[in-house]
C-alpha cells in the first residue's frame, strides 16, 4: 500500500463524466506512474480532453474517482493545482502579452519570488529559443515557438507532474521533434508526463499508453506489449500495382479481415497469414496486377489501434445502444 | 495573495492599454461626450420665434410687442397679415409663440377697459410649452403692472399701486441654481452615465472574453483563487472610471464653471462604491455569457433602464410608485443624489446617508454574486 501511494502519480477508477446524454468519458481506469511519459492516445472526440480536464481540476467528474498527487481530483483540485502544469490544447496564453510579460504574469500568480522567476523566466526563454524575441507580442509568434512558451509558461513553478493535451498539434515535424526532446528531458529528471496525441508516431515515444475510444480505454500497455500481445490477427504487407484497385479485390477474400492503404502499399490484416499470403498472391496474378512483394511484418501502434477501434466498432454496433446513446 | 493580485493587475492594464487606440476611446471618449451633452442636452429655452399679428397698429401695441423682445427670450421672426396665417405659421412650426393683438387695443387701454390680447403657444412639446407660457404670463403681468403706474401717476395717486393691484408679492429664489441653469442639473448626470458605460462595456467583456479566446482554462489550473481572479479583473477597471471621472470634473470646472461645493474626498469614496456597483454588475454579465457579443448585448439592455430610471432625465418621485421601487435597485439612482449633493448642493455625508447606505449595499451585492457565479471548473 505504501509503496503503490509512492510509485503512483495519477490513479483513476472507473471515471465517468456525462454532458447531458452523450457520455464523454465512460468508466475509465488506469495508473501512472512516478516518472513515466503516459501517452493517451484516441481519435478526436474519443474523451481525451474531458479526462485530461478532470485530472487537472478544471471539470467535474460525473461518478468515479480520481487522484492525482494523492489528492482527490473531485475535493482536492486546489492542491492538485500546485502540484501541476497543464498545456491545453488550444494556445491559450495572452496573445497581447509580449513572451516576457506572459512568463512574468503566469511566474507571478504560480507564486514564485522575484528571484526565481527572473531565473525560472530565463530558462523558459532559452528553452523556447525566444532569446531574440522577448519582447515580441505572443500572437506574432510561430507555432512550435508559441507550444514552447506554453509549456514553459505551464512549468514555471517546477510540478512533478505535467499535463500536456495534444501539445504538438499543428506543430511543423521539426518542431514536434523538438518538444518530444524536451519532454524526454523533463521525464529523465523524475517529471511525470501525461501526454494526449493522435500522432501514432508520438505513441511509441511514450512509455505506456493507453487508447480510448468513444469514451472507454479499449487498450493499455507499453507500445511493445500493445504491439506484440493485443493483437490476435496479423498483418500482411503487400506491394503491388495499382493497390487503390487492388484493394477492393483483396477485400473480397475470406481470409482477409481487412485492407487498408499504407505508404505505397497495402496492409492486410488476416487470422491466418500463410493462407492469406497465398490466396492474395494468387489473386493478384489471376487479375494481372504485378506485383513486388508479399511478407508478413510486425504490426506497427496504427495497424493496432485500427484493429481494435474496428473490433470495438463491430461490438457496438452489435450492441447498438452505446452509439445511440452517444449520437443523441 | 498580494503577490498574485500584482501580478493580474499588471496584466490586465497591459491589456487595457496596450492599443493607443483603446486608450482614446476609454479616456477620452466620455470626457468629449460629456462635454458635447452638456452643451447639447438643455432645458433652457432661448430665442424663442414668435410671430406677431397685429390689427390694432398703434404705440401701445408695438409697445406690448417690445415687451416681448426685450425680454431677451423671445425673437420676432414674422409678422402675419390675417388669422389664416396663424393656422399656417403654426402648422410649421415657423414660430412657437403667436401673439395677436386685436384692433382696438389701444382704445381700450386708455379708456381703462380691460384691453384684450391673445397669446398662442404651440403645446407639441408639453414641457418646452409649458415653459414658454410661463415666460410669457410674467412679460404681461409686468406690463399690465407698467401701465398701471403710468395711470395712477398721471391721475396723481403715485405709490398707491404696489398695494392696490398686488396687496402682497412673491418673490421666488431658486437655491443652489439661481438662475435655473440645466447645466448644473446635467453635468453631474452625465458624469454619472459615462462612468457607468465605461464601467460596464469594459467589465461585461472581461471574464467572458478570456472564456471565448480560452485563455481563461490557463489560468484556472494555477492556485489562484476566484476572489483574487474576480478583484484582478475589477480594481483596474475602478482605477479607469477613476481617472476618467477626474478628467471629467475638470472638465465640468473649466468649461461650465460647476465647482465642487462639497467634499472632494467624499465624492471620490462615494464613487468608489458607485463603480464597484457598476463593476459587479458587469462581472454578473460576464460570469454568465458564453460569448462576448451576448454580454455586450446584455450590458446594453441593463444600462438603458439603469439611465433612464435614474433621475438623469426625468425625476423618479415622478414616476409610477413601483418603478420608484424597481429604481432603488439602481446604483446610478442613488449616485445621483450624492454627485448632486456633493457637488451642487456641497452637503455632507450625513445628509445624503439614505443613498450611501442604499448603494453600498448594492455594489457588496453585486459583487458577492458575482464571485459566487464564478466557478473555477467549467460547466
Amino acid at each position: 500500500m505504501k509503496t503503490e501511494s509512492t510509485d503512483i502519480a495519477v490513479s483513476v477508477s472507473g471515471l465517468t463524466r456525462k454532458f447531458g446524454n452523450f457520455v464523454a468519458v465512460d468508466n475509465v481506469s488506469f495508473d501512472v506512474r512516478k516518472g513515466e511519459i503516459f501517452g493517451f492516445i484516441g481519435p478526436n472526440g474519443a474523451g481525451k480532453s474531458t479526462t485530461i480536464r478532470m485530472l487537472c481540476g478544471l471539470l467535474m467528474p460525473t461518478s468515479g474517482e480520481g487522484r492525482v498527487a494523492g489528492y482527490d481530483i473531485s475535493r482536492e483540485q486546489e492542491k492538485i493545482k500546485k502540484q501541476i502544469g497543464y498545456m491545453s490544447q488550444k494556445f491559450s496564453l495572452y496573445a497581447d502579452l509580449t513572451v516576457e510579460e506572459n512568463i512574468n504574469f503566469y511566474g507571478g500568480i504560480y507564486g514564485l519570488k522575484a528571484s526565481e522567476l527572473k531565473a525560472r523566466g530565463e530558462w523558459v526563454i532559452e528553452m523556447a529559443g525566444l532569446t531574440d524575441h522577448r519582447r515580441s507580442l505572443t500572437g506574432i509568434l510561430s507555432g512550435g515557438w508559441k507550444q514552447r512558451l506554453a509549456l514553459g509558461c505551464a512549468i514555471l513553478h517546477e510540478p512533478p507532474i505535467i499535463f500536456l493535451d495534444e501539445p504538438t498539434s499543428g506543430v511543423d515535424p521539426i518542431s514536434r521533434r523538438a518538444f518530444w526532446d524536451l519532454i524526454y528531458e523533463m521525464s529523465a529528471r523524475g517529471v511525470t508526463v501525461f501526454v494526449t496525441t493522435h500522432y501514432m508516431d508520438e505513441a511509441e515515444y511514450c512509455d505506456r499508453i493507453a487508447l480510448i475510444y468513444r469514451g472507454l480505454v479499449i487498450a493499455l500497455g507499453t507500445p511493445q506489449e500493445l504491439k506484440t500481445e493485443r493483437m490476435s490477427d496479423e498483418i500482411l504487407d503487400v506491394r503491388c500495382e495499382n493497390p487503390h484497385d487492388a484493394m477492393d479485390e483483396i477485400e473480397e477474400l475470406a481470409c482477409v479481415k481487412d485492407v487498408a492503404l499504407f505508404g505505397s502499399g497495402l496492409h492486410v490484416v488476416t487470422p491466418d497469414a500463410s493462407l492469406a499470403e497465398t490466396e492474395v498472391a494468387s489473386l493478384l496474378n489471376e487479375k494481372g496486377y504485378g506485383f513486388d512483394a508479399i511478407g508478413r511484418i510486425s504490426p506497427s501502434l496504427e495497424d493496432v489501434f485500427v484493429s481494435l477501434i474496428e473490433e470495438a466498432d463491430s461490438e457496438n454496433d452489435g450492441g447498438g445502444t452505446m452509439r445511440e446513446a452517444r449520437d443523441a | 495573495m498580494f503577490g498574485r493580485l500584482k501580478h493580474m493587475f499588471i496584466k490586465e492594464f497591459l491589456q487595457l492599454l496596450r492599443d493607443p487606440r483603446m486608450r482614446m476611446i476609454t479616456f477620452a471618449g466620455p470626457v468629449i461626450q460629456m462635454t458635447v451633452f452638456a452643451f447639447a442636452l438643455t432645458t433652457d429655452v432661448m430665442n424663442i420665434n414668435t410671430a406677431v399679428l397685429d390689427f390694432d397698429h398703434t404705440k401701445s401695441s408695438r409697445e406690448f410687442v417690445e415687451y416681448f423682445t426685450s425680454s431677451g427670450y423671445f425673437e420676432v421672426t414674422e409678422y402675419a397679415d390675417s388669422q389664416s396665417d396663424i393656422a399656417d405659421i403654426l402648422d410649421y412650426s415657423r414660430a412657437r409663440l403667436v401673439i395677436n393683438l386685436p384692433s382696438g387695443f389701444e382704445d381700450d387701454l386708455l379708456s381703462g377697459r380691460t384691453a384684450k390680447a391673445q397669446v398662442l403657444v404651440d403645446g407639441t412639446d408639453s414641457n418646452t410649452a409649458s415653459i414658454v407660457f410661463g415666460y410669457a404670463n410674467r412679460i404681461v403681468a409686468d406690463y399690465s403692472r407698467a401701465k398701471m403706474v403710468e395711470f395712477e401717476n398721471a391721475s396723481g395717486s403715485a405709490g398707491m399701486v404696489g398695494a392696490e393691484g398686488a396687496p402682497f408679492e412673491i418673490v421666488t429664489r431658486s437655491w443652489f441654481n439661481p438662475n435655473l441653469e440645466s447645466k448644473y442639473y446635467f453635468v453631474p448626470g452625465l458624469i454619472a452615465v459615462m462612468i457607468l458605460v465605461i464601467s460596464m462595456v469594459m467589465t461585461s467583456v472581461a471574464i467572458v472574453r478570456e472564456k471565448e479566446i480560452g485563455t481563461i482554462e490557463q489560468v484556472m489550473v494555477t492556485p489562484i483563487t476566484r476572489t483574487e481572479f474576480i478583484l484582478g479583473k475589477t480594481v483596474p477597471f475602478a482605477i479607469v472610471g477613476y481617472i476618467v471621472m477626474t478628467l471629467m470634473l475638470i472638465v465640468a470646472m473649466l468649461v461650465f464653471g460647476i465647482r465642487v461645493n462639497g467634499s472632494i474626498v467624499l465624492l471620490y469614496l462615494l464613487t468608489g462604491i458607485y463603480l464597484f456597483g457598476n463593476l459587479g454588475l458587469a462581472l454578473l454579465i460576464s460570469v454568465t455569457a458564453r460569448t462576448q457579443q451576448q454580454a455586450v448585448l446584455t450590458a446594453f439592455l441593463v444600462m438603458m433602464p439603469c439611465v433612464l430610471l435614474s433621475g438623469f432625465l426625468f425625476p423618479v418621485h415622478n414616476m409610477p410608485e413601483i418603478i420608484q421601487y424597481a429604481a432603488f435597485l439602481n446604483p446610478m439612482r442613488w449616485y445621483l443624489d450624492i454627485l448632486r449633493g456633493v457637488i451642487i448642493k456641497g452637503v455632507g455625508a450625513g445628509d445624503i446617508l439614505c443613498a450611501i447606505v442604499a448603494q453600498t449595499v448594492l455594489a457588496c451585492s453585486f459583487v458577492m454574486l458575482a464571485v459566487s457565479r464564478f466557478r473555477k471548473t467549467m460547466a
